[in-house]
């Protein structure tokens, strides 16, 4: 491919024009940060000092000698399992939407509504509601519980009560998503369906979820690196204690209260990498079909 | 080929930009001592403080008015920051942190000289002020205290006085008995830790030297292999704390608690204990008017433990004032830094202990001088080895996370008991000592 005039030689240019503030910013908002953690987990830094000293792989090394950093994942756990509510929930309401519903709008909105509120917000809110008398203490006492267990202070059940909220904040987005795959489901696919004497259940088993397919798959690597790194949400309302401490909120406090920036940054590259392993595997296990329209 | 040099060149600009940042150039002088002449004295600075309230109610500008009488050269600016500790660390990577600042507690001691000014020798500065052991690198003071608080339970007087108990506790045992006895004759909660929000319960390590009244009790530290043993500060310290959970003297579900509140709940008997330094003393007196109620049955009574017939009130020092070693303005930021400990009265204003020498004891501490409870000032000669193992062993003296596992212990929500989580961390504290200043 020869370019022949003047305008044709700088052609090639035209689309890193229109790349060039993306890019720009997403090299120094996300690359050069990756990348001075990297460099930083490989110095002994405390986060301050104006000197830091090259170890090598010793942060590493003291990383994976002490296995108690990594129990932590434990609580990932719950959040795992939540999300697979969660994805259930979204997909639930999302078929139900996508026929004519009454208030279906309302709906939309009322189910989208949490994601919009800020994590902050959100965290107080429930803290409220999890208080010994609060708002969940008052509903289950119209029910005949009187005394319920405490919701964030009882090691068995923090989590619970954690994951629950990132349940009710992150379905919202996951139905969105859903929602507007089914709704790109040619309107003739359903008629047929009709026609041909489908039942609700059949129709999503082999016309709806076939469809969308990619958006769950999406989810799904969501919804895993999300419990891998869970972080807003309990550093809030707990701040890591009482049993909710994840591995964020553990890294986080090596590097901002143990000054221990090294070797933190160290637990951010593992996360990292670990988040792209079962990225990685995942794809390779459920691969996505190629499809010619996307 | 012209992709290549594309990419080529993106990638030495992530080097480059990573490159930046590490800019030490210290302009003029290290040191910042005090203007002779005060009209001589020309130029803005800016002062960063955690007292956002201060600054947005105009009281700092007050205090800067009176500031331009005497110095009608210089102008001040503040900059109050809510996350004071985390955001001035992070700024202080660059020369941009404020003429005068607050240290923050993370830098470690041996970096004062990179980042801050001398203030004078340490013969001088500690003729003057209490506290500058603690930022004395090198026999050079590099920050002066702003005011310094004592700590002690704060209580209310009418919810113990109910309970039958008058008179200050000499031991933890008594101190179990009497909120054992508030249990029982009221309805109050005896004690409240404030586990949610985290920070009250940091103030539990400053029982260090007022259980023994040693003034090497910081120090000792350094080299203790136990720092819980018992009887020593910590070990009496976490060990009352625990009891008092153990023994259900404490709010039931502390993973809700909440600091604002607790104000109120103790200035109207609700709550009738907490452990605070005596700052908190002018807070809940302002609770109590709020509420309705007469704010002298807030009461403040000292650590529970006597050494010869005396308690001890350990004074613990709050923010030390230094100045930027960039700072192009170094004699009008020191001016700044002398007039607001010798003249603003600012230590006064809000009823905490001056660091000046010999000035009077403020109103919260009076129950102390009273009953002529001996305040000592702890040496911190060794400050900077303390952090280091605390860092190092990720013990947290300063965090609330090891007192909140031993609260979640006490009331049974974790696996344990007292002595097997003080001899952990004994076991992680000595572990780390034995590594550091090596």
């Amino acid at each position: 491919m020869k370019p022949t005039t003047r305008y044709g030689r700088l052609a090639w240019l035209t689309p890193w024009l229109y790349l060039a503030v993306p890019l720009a910013l997403l090299v120094t908002f996300t690359y050069v940060p990756v990348g001075a953690m990297l460099s930083y987990s490989l110095t002994d830094w405390d986060g301050v000092s104006p000197d830091r000293e090259f170890v090598g792989v010793d942060n590493y090394v003291a990383l994976f000698t002490r296995p108690e950093l990594f129990k932590v994942f434990v609580v990932s756990l719950y959040y795992l399992v939540a999300s697979v509510v969660q994805i259930g929930v979204a997909l639930y309401f999302a078929a139900v939407l996508t026929f004519r519903t009454r208030f279906r709008n309302l709906f939309k909105g009322i189910l989208f509504f949490p994601y919009l509120v800020n994590g902050v917000a959100v965290a107080f809110v429930f803290l409220y509601f999890f208080r010994r008398g609060g708002t969940l203490d008052t509903v289950l006492g119209l029910f005949g519980v009187a005394d319920g267990p405490f919701w964030l202070g009882d090691r068995d059940i923090v989590n619970i009560s954690l994951s629950g909220v990132s349940v009710w904040r992150f379905a919202g987005l996951n139905f969105v998503l859903f929602l507007g795959a089914m709704q790109s489901i040619p309107q003739e696919l359903h008629e047929a369906a009709e026609l041909d004497g489908a039942g609700r259940w059949q129709v999503f088993r082999h016309i709806i979820a076939p469809g969308i397919r990619p958006v769950i798959g999406l989810s799904v690597i969501l919804a895993v690196s999300g419990s891998l790194s869970v972080f807003e949400i309990p550093y809030i309302m707990t701040g890591g204690a009482g049993g909710s401490l994840t591995f964020v909120i553990q890294t986080v406090k090596l590097a901002f209260q143990f000054n221990k920036t090294g070797l933190a940054s160290a637990a951010a590259v593992v996360l990292l990498a670990l988040i792209l392993l079962i990225t990685w595997a995942q794809r390779r296990l459920v691969p996505d079909e190629r499809r010619s329209a996307a | 080929m012209r992709r290549k040099a594309l990419i080529g060149a993106l990638a030495a600009l992530t080097l480059a930009v990573a490159g930046c940042g590490g800019d030490d150039d210290p302009g003029g002088s290290t040191e910042a001592l005090s203007p002779a002449d005060p009209a001589a004295v020309q130029g803005e600075i800016t002062v960063l403080t955690n007292r956002t309230d201060l600054v947005t109610d105009g009281t700092m500008k007050r205090y800067a008015d009176e500031f331009t009488k005497v110095y009608p050269g210089v102008t001040v600016k503040f900059e109050a920051i809510t996350d004071y500790e985390g955001e001035v660390k992070i700024r202080m990577n660059t020369d941009n942190y404020g003429d005068v600042l607050l240290i923050p507690n993370t830098i470690a001691v041996g970096d004062y000289p990179k980042f801050f000014a001398g203030l004078g020798s340490a013969a001088d500065v500690s003729g003057k002020y209490l506290f500058t052991s603690k930022t004395t690198v090198d026999y050079k003071v590099y920050g002066v205290a702003s005011f310094a608080a004592s700590n002690g339970f704060v209580y209310n007087k009418d919810v113990w006085a109910r309970a039958g108990v008058t008179d200050w506790p000499t031991t933890p045992d008594e101190f179990l008995a009497d909120l054992a006895a508030v249990k029982a004759k009221t309805d109050a909660t005896p004690y409240y830790t404030n586990y949610k929000d985290g920070w009250p319960l940091t103030a539990w390590s400053n029982v260090v030297g007022s259980v023994t009244c040693d003034a090497g009790a910081n120090d000792k530290l350094a080299s203790a292999s136990d720092p819980w043993a018992s009887g020593s500060d910590l070990g009496v310290g976490d060990r009352l704390l625990y009891d008092i959970v153990d023994r259900d003297l404490a709010e039931p579900d502390p993973s809700t608690t909440n600091w604002e509140d607790s104000k109120g709940l103790l200035a109207t008997g609700k709550i009738a204990t907490m452990w605070l330094g005596s700052w908190a003393v002018t807070q809940m007196r302002d609770a109590a008017e709020k509420a309705g109620t007469s704010p002298d049955s807030i009461g403040f009574m000292p650590f529970p433990t006597q050494v010869g017939g005396k308690y001890c009130a350990v004074l613990a020092p709050d923010y030390f004032y230094a100045v930027n070693v960039h700072s192009a303005k170094k004699a009008a930021a020191r001016a700044w830094v002398d007039w607001v400990l010798d003249t603003s009265g600012f230590a006064d204003d809000n009823e905490a202990v001056s660091s000046l020498k010999g000035a009077p004891m403020p109103a919260p501490l009076t129950p102390f001088t009273d009953a002529g409870v001996s305040f000592i000032e702890l040496s911190q000669a060794k400050t900077a080895t303390v952090n280091e193992i605390d860092n190092a062993s990720e013990v947290g003296l300063t965090t609330p996370d090891y007192r909140q596992r031993l609260v979640d212990v006490a009331r049974g929500a974790a696996p344990g008991d007292a002595d097997s989580v003080l001899a952990e961390l004994a076991g992680k504290w000595s572990e780390a000592a034995k590594l550091a200043g090596s």
